[in-house]
């Protein structure tokens, strides 16, 4: 009778599994559980104030409009932060590259700067440069003869100066993504290309953009799915206003928890920005794969 | 063996230490920001008068305040004692974290009435007030003379500095993102705010109606700036350079003011304008109370010190080191304070106090109030639409509130 061995590898794994079950699938369980109650402050003291409403948190997010209104937000954040993120860390990327540049160090330095500083911090300095009546930004618009724009009061200007803010804090990051990217090309395949006798463009097309594609898809899935997670930004320069203008999905999930303790309503839109989240990477995958294959 | 009996001896110290009496008449009080701070300078003289109880404070930031209160009652870890804003309290009483106060000896009369009655619940006592807020006009006595009476008086008024301040100042400072001033508005109508033991919506009534069209009549006519709290990083240099002469405020602002507008400046506080006669108009019934926890096992020690810190002379003494206005009357008279010019307006102001509905749900009613008064003031809806849609957000939050009433709970 052959006896079935469990595999020692078990035992090394099993405290680490312990661990991520405990602190990591109990919680979304009990998460998920809750998202199909109604437990809200009247539940913490009274389990039997708590009702079983099924899908009711999820159809109530159908019909209110603060939640399209957040899903829109998110959205436009996420489409115009996003490629524009990306293409300016390439950008500096290929800059520091570059073999003219000097004091490289210098400058990774500089650009990568924004990523480590607090945002809190980095907020009360964007508040003054937005300042409508004597921020910096304003000022350097009137010399172009551009009028003043209430940058964070105007509910059209609040999202593009998140979105601008957003992508000078974060492009520091992606940036040293594509420089590891750019440094692991070899040199004979820029030789093989000037010996083919091509130019600065075609080599940059055809040579460094092919090899980085692993990269891309890398920094822009991690890209996207930190800028569906859009929180920190609306909630210290604008609490989500103008008139909503800046609300965004996490925003509106953190209200509905924590500020007015709907913990299941809360939990209910964390799981829908799960499911977008992961459709969203699952289309990029599907869609890198596919173009990957031929 | 001897290794076995210091253990013994260890363990048994151990348990000692968890016996040692002192430790149980150790009372827990949890104050915020800088009362947690100043505070601590009062407890001396209460340690001396009770010997044998400690108290140790533990100071919470504003900002976490709420949200820890609430988590530590569900974890099981509320402080004896706790300061607590006097909104919060109906949802503290939900989830049944207080202890009832109705057995003890309140001076009841000292109080301003006003704000006494935000901690009465149903009929039962659950705080008692520790120092008092509300809201009166802070404005410039250069730009306007005297301080409006009657609704009427107040728009000439502003109409008449506007004129004179042009294109670039204003009449007022009304900060989009309050809910504060429309409903202030509204309770001066006589408005309930809320209608069928609170679990609806009553926001198109007559009332509030009238107080919210008073209200988008300010920007609408120019005399108030369309500026959310962004465009706004300095009130003090802002008021001091005359973009606008009147801003509505609490008490905080009389110590920051005196501080931080330069002295060239001349300006006055004046309790808030009457819709027609009856000066002094209502305004809200503000401030921080102190709470016994239901749960504490020191509560006859917890009371011991609410009652110390409630005595008028800790008091006068509480308000010179925080500028915390005190809440018993008699505090005032001891301090000098009912004399003194600035805050006078707030002493005649705080007889005139209403409470705003006193249910968990009301701080979320409240930014409902904020959102469509701020989309009114920039007409992306009519007055019509914004109090129907009002009404119905409400009545959304209410729903479960209903629920509970027509279960009897």
């Amino acid at each position: 009778m052959a006896r079935r061995r469990i595999s020692p590898a078990w035992g090394f794994l099993a405290p680490a599994l312990a661990v991520i079950a405990v602190f990591f699938f109990l919680p979304v369980a009990a998460a998920l559980l809750l998202s199909f109650t109604d437990f809200d402050v009247y539940g913490i003291a009274h389990l039997d104030r708590v009702r079983l409403i099924g899908f009711g948190n999820y159809a109530r997010l159908l019909h209110e409009p603060r939640f399209w209104i957040a899903l829109w937000n998110t959205a436009y954040f996420v489409v115009l932060a996003g490629p524009l993120s990306v293409a300016t860390s390439l950008g500096a990327a290929l800059l520091l590259e570059a073999k003219l540049v000097r004091w490289k160090p210098l400058f990774r330095t500089v650009f990568f700067l924004p990523v480590v500083t607090t945002l809190v911090a980095v907020a009360v300095v964007w508040r003054y440069l937005y300042h409508p009546r004597l921020g910096l930004l304003n000022h350097a618009l009137g010399l172009v003869g551009v009028g003043p724009i209430d940058w964070l009061g105007d509910p059209r200007w609040a999202m593009p100066a998140l979105v601008l803010l957003a992508v000078w804090k974060n492009f520091g990051f992606n940036m040293v993504v594509f420089i590891a990217g750019l440094q692991s090309i070899p040199e004979r395949l820029y030789e093989a290309a000037r010996l083919d006798g091509a130019g600065r463009w075609a080599t940059l097309r055809h040579v460094t953009l092919p090899m980085l594609a692993p990269t891309f898809l890398f920094v822009a899935v991690i890209t996207m799915i930190g800028y569906f997670q859009l929180f920190a930004e609306p909630y210290v320069m604008t609490q989500g206003g103008p008139g909503n203008a800046t609300l965004s999905v996490v925003l509106l999930m953190y209200e509905e928890g924590f500020r007015w303790w709907n913990v299941g309503h809360g939990a209910a839109i964390a799981f829908v920005l799960f499911a977008i989240i992961l459709v969203g990477t699952l289309v990029q995958l599907r869609f890198r794969r596919a173009e990957a294959a031929p | 063996m001897t290794r076995r009996r210091a253990a013994l001896a260890v363990l048994v110290a151990l348990v000692a230490c968890r016996r040692d009496p002192g430790e149980s008449a150790t009372v827990e009080f949890w104050a915020m920001g800088r009362e947690g701070e100043a505070v601590t300078a009062l407890l001396p003289e209460f340690e001396r008068r009770h010997p044998g109880v400690r108290v140790r404070v533990q100071q919470i930031p504003w900002s976490a305040a709420h949200e820890k209160l609430l988590t530590a009652h569900v974890g099981g870890a509320l402080p004896d004692v706790f300061q607590a804003g006097n909104t919060w309290l109906p949802e503290l009483v939900a989830v049944d974290a207080l202890e009832r106060l109705d057995d003890r000896p309140i001076s009841r009369d000292d109080y301003f009435p006003g704000i006494l009655d935000t901690n009465v619940i149903d009929g039962a006592t659950w705080g008692v007030p520790w120092y008092v807020d509300t809201r009166l006009l802070f404005y410039r006595t250069d730009a306007l003379p005297a301080p409006p009476r009657t609704w009427a008086d107040w728009e000439a008024a502003m109409v008449r500095v506007k004129e004179r301040a042009g294109a670039d100042g204003y009449a007022i400072l009304l900060p989009l993102r309050e809910w504060q001033m429309p409903v202030i508005l509204a309770l001066q109508r006589g408005a309930n705010l809320l209608r069928d033991d609170d679990c609806r919506g009553d926001f198109e009534a007559r009332p509030f109606r009238d107080a919210f069209g008073f209200y988008l009549g300010l920007f609408r006519r120019g005399l108030a700036p369309r500026a959310g709290d962004t465009s706004v990083t300095n009130v003090y240099q802002d008021f001091s350079r005359g973009w606008f002469t009147i801003y509505p405020s609490g008490p905080w602002n009389l110590g920051e003011f005196a501080r931080r507008v330069p002295a060239t400046v001349p300006w006055s506080t004046a309790p808030l304008p009457a819709p027609d006669g009856g000066y002094p108009g209502v305004s809200l019934a503000g401030g921080a109370s102190l709470a016994v926890a239901r749960r504490s096992p020191r509560k006859a020690s917890a009371w011991a010190l609410v009652e110390y810190l409630s005595e008028p002379a800790v008091q006068a003494e509480f308000y010179r080191l925080t500028g915390d206005l005190p809440a018993r009357r008699s505090a005032w008279r001891a301090s000098a304070l009912a004399s003194d010019g600035r805050a006078q307006a707030f002493w005649l102001q705080l007889q005139y106090t209403r409470s705003t509905p006193k249910i968990p749900e009301w701080e979320r009613v409240a930014s409902k109030v904020t959102q469509y008064a701020e989309a009114a003031i920039r007409e992306d809806v009519t007055v019509d639409e914004a109090l129907a849609g009002l009404d119905h957000d409400v009545d959304a939050v209410l729903e479960k509130r209903r629920w509970l009433v027509e279960r009897g709970r």
